[in-house]
């Protein structure tokens, strides 16, 4: 079906001249400054131990319930760079495969959210103004009043303390977020000329949202959800570090700082060492945000 | 400005309303069962439908809601399965403890902040603003947990310069349960140094990610005002460079840094869980958090309720200032 729909789904909202160079132009500006490398060498990095922490961790056997009292409370050293916990497990394995355990709750988080938040904004946008929408917007509203640390606590009094209940209960307080953001783009965008146009060739509402319309809107939905992959990470390590999220032997960052505290001041490395991953990792994935943010040129925080 | 100050204050109703709402549907409707919870284990069945019947759980949602809502009305949180108190009286015992170390962390943070990002953006690309970005982007990366237990290990355990836990050897005489202003009013010197010492570290941890957060966005707002137009001719007229910065740009900048601050209280809040837990601060996040890993339903809800209303409040409370600030947005 040859009709206008399907040239202006190849050229979404943009400059037609621009197109082809653009995404070029974005990754090479995001090559360019030193601080952007830093943050997506980091992210591949902790993208490399969630995939294959097998390979990396030099004791992965340790990521589960073992023991070794032979070598228990030992130093960081060359054998055992990030020392070793109470019962003698290699604390940097347990970090390695930490990193599975935290981007593994991001993207459940982040797709739940993303997944119930855009299509919810998108018909929240368009159709503004009817009442399903306003409700809607006060629904989201009302979760906006509440922390997010606050509101995931109050969740998982629910449920029995795991990582499953803890990317619930993030979930649960994280899809407002994005279909306010949706909702927000969708109303700059449904008054511009190409949506107008579209409307006068007499397309459905359905194909002016999902083709003229979504494409425009994924590029500052990307660079939201990048940002918030740290805020999701610390927010997942704060409720296993309260004792609500995952739990031992899961080798998740917030669980070892709260198992290491109770070995404090003597151990420090138990509780030190993964609380550094936590930091590293937020780090890297706040500097890979806003390296995206510039580069993709979405808004100004 | 009363106007605007009233029509403020109704739009909060909706909000607070959705907001038993949604606290009502997380105890009540969520999976979990609180009378199970509540009776252990070896309760009989008619044990259960007794207490069901006790506390209105037989009966229809509507009317659930409804009872829950006039219980409020009349101050009643139900009683704690932890303490054996009323919710009331342990949100009242707890509360004054995490409002001291909110404000404080707060007051650190802006104080700190917002100075440090107008020299920032006077002085852009020098060694200050450099400084300013390096501190300003680990800063918000750090996990309050974790700088709580590197300060509480540094300072505290190896230095020896403040106390490890606690709120205060000997608390002042109680009048606001606030320590600092009871120890200021009764004149008691002792307790309000003792009651600094043991504040200062874990506000700092509070603060300490915020600061940096204030400070990056303080900087990027009066970088984008000193750009204007209105700056020049105050300029040119000669107003001194000081005087132009600090009254007419930062009275321009200060907008969003009052969103800032808004949103800032609502990650003080809810970073307090951590750091309340961190340093045994006998406040309300530490209360609420210990209330969640035992089940106690009514606690939970009676501290989600007032984190989620001190967090409403300080949103208004944040647009009336826009108002003082602003004119154009009051009478808007």
């Amino acid at each position: 079906m040859s009709t206008p729909a399907s040239v202006t789904t190849e050229l979404p909202g943009v400059l037609a001249g621009d197109r082809p160079r653009r995404p070029a132009r974005w990754v090479r500006r995001l090559l360019r400054n030193p601080l952007s490398m830093a943050g997506t060498t980091i992210v591949a990095l902790l993208v490399g131990c969630a995939l294959a922490p097998g390979l990396l961790a030099p004791f992965p056997e340790d990521a589960g319930p073992s023991v070794h009292f032979d070598r228990a409370a030992q130093p960081p050293g060359p054998a055992h760079w990030f020392g070793t916990d109470e019962v003698g497990r290699d604390i940097f394995s347990r970090t390695v495969f930490g990193a599975r355990v935290s981007l593994a709750l991001v993207v459940a988080v982040l797709g739940i959210a993303v997944g119930v938040g855009v299509p919810s904004g998108l018909v929240a946008g368009y159709w503004h103004g009817r009442w399903p929408s306003t409700a809607l917007m006060r629904v989201t509203d009302v979760f906006l009043a509440v922390p997010p640390l606050a509101l995931a606590l109050a969740v998982t009094a629910a449920f029995r303390p795991d990582l499953g209940s803890a990317m619930l209960a993030i979930s649960f307080t994280w899809w407002p977020w994005f279909t306010r953001l949706v909702y927000g783009e969708v109303l700059a965008r449904r008054e511009e000329p190409y949506v107008e146009a579209a409307r006068a060739l007499g397309q459905r509402d359905r194909v002016i949202l999902f083709r003229e319309i979504l494409p425009n809107v994924i590029s500052p939905v990307v660079v939201k959800a990048t940002l918030d992959v740290s805020f999701v990470i610390l927010l997942g390590s704060s409720l296993a570090f309260l004792g609500v999220g995952a739990q031992e032997p899961t080798p998740d960052w917030g669980a070892m700082v709260a198992r290491g505290r109770t070995f404090l001041p003597g151990h420090w490395w138990m509780s030190t060492m993964p609380g550094l991953a936590i930091f590293v990792a937020v780090m890297g994935f706040n500097l890979l945000g806003d390296a995206l943010r510039d580069a993709l040129d979405v808004w100004e925080r | 400005m009363r106007e605007f100050l009233l029509r403020r204050l109704l739009q909060v109703v909706p909000t607070v309303l959705g907001l038993l709402v949604l606290i009502f549907v997380v105890s009540r409707v969520m999976p979990g069962d609180p009378v199970r919870l509540a009776l252990g284990p070896e309760a009989t069945r008619q044990q259960i439908a007794a207490y069901e019947e006790k506390l209105g759980l037989d009966r229809p949602l509507p009317s659930q809601f409804g009872h829950y809502v006039a219980g409020l009305l009349r101050g009643d949180l139900g009683e704690s399965i932890r303490t054996y108190r009323d919710v009331r009286l342990d949100i009242r015992d707890f509360l004054p403890a995490t409002v001291e170390l909110v404000t404080v962390a707060l007051v650190i943070a802006v104080c700190l902040g917002v100075p440090f990002g107008i020299v920032a953006a006077m002085y852009p690309n020098t060694w200050i603003d450099n400084l300013s970005r390096l501190v300003a982007v680990p800063g918000v990366a750090l996990p309050r947990f974790w700088v709580g237990i590197l300060l509480q290990v540094g300072l505290a355990y190896q230095l020896g310069l403040f106390p490890i836990v606690g709120r205060a050897v000997r608390a002042p005489q109680t009048i606001t349960g606030l320590y600092l202003l009871d120890a200021t009013l009764t004149g008691d010197g002792g307790a309000l140094l003792d009651a600094v010492r043991h504040l200062a570290l874990p506000a700092l941890t509070l603060a300490l990610p915020t600061l940096a957060q204030v400070a990056r966005l303080t900087r990027a707002a009066m970088i984008d005002v000193l750009k204007r137009p209105f700056m020049l001719v105050h300029a040119a007229y000669g107003v001194p460079p000081r005087r132009l910065v600090w009254r007419y740009g930062l009275r321009n900048g200060l907008t969003s840094v009052l969103t800032l601050v808004g949103m800032t209280y609502g990650a003080l809040i809810e970073n307090a869980f951590l750091v309340e837990v961190v340093f045994s601060w006998p406040g309300l996040s530490a209360y609420g958090a210990a209330a969640v890993l035992a089940k106690d339903f009514n606690a939970v809800v009676g501290v989600t309720l007032v984190v989620g209303l001190s967090f409403v409040l300080a949103n208004v409370l944040v647009d009336l200032l826009y108002g003082y600030v602003d004119p154009r947005i009051r009478h808007n």
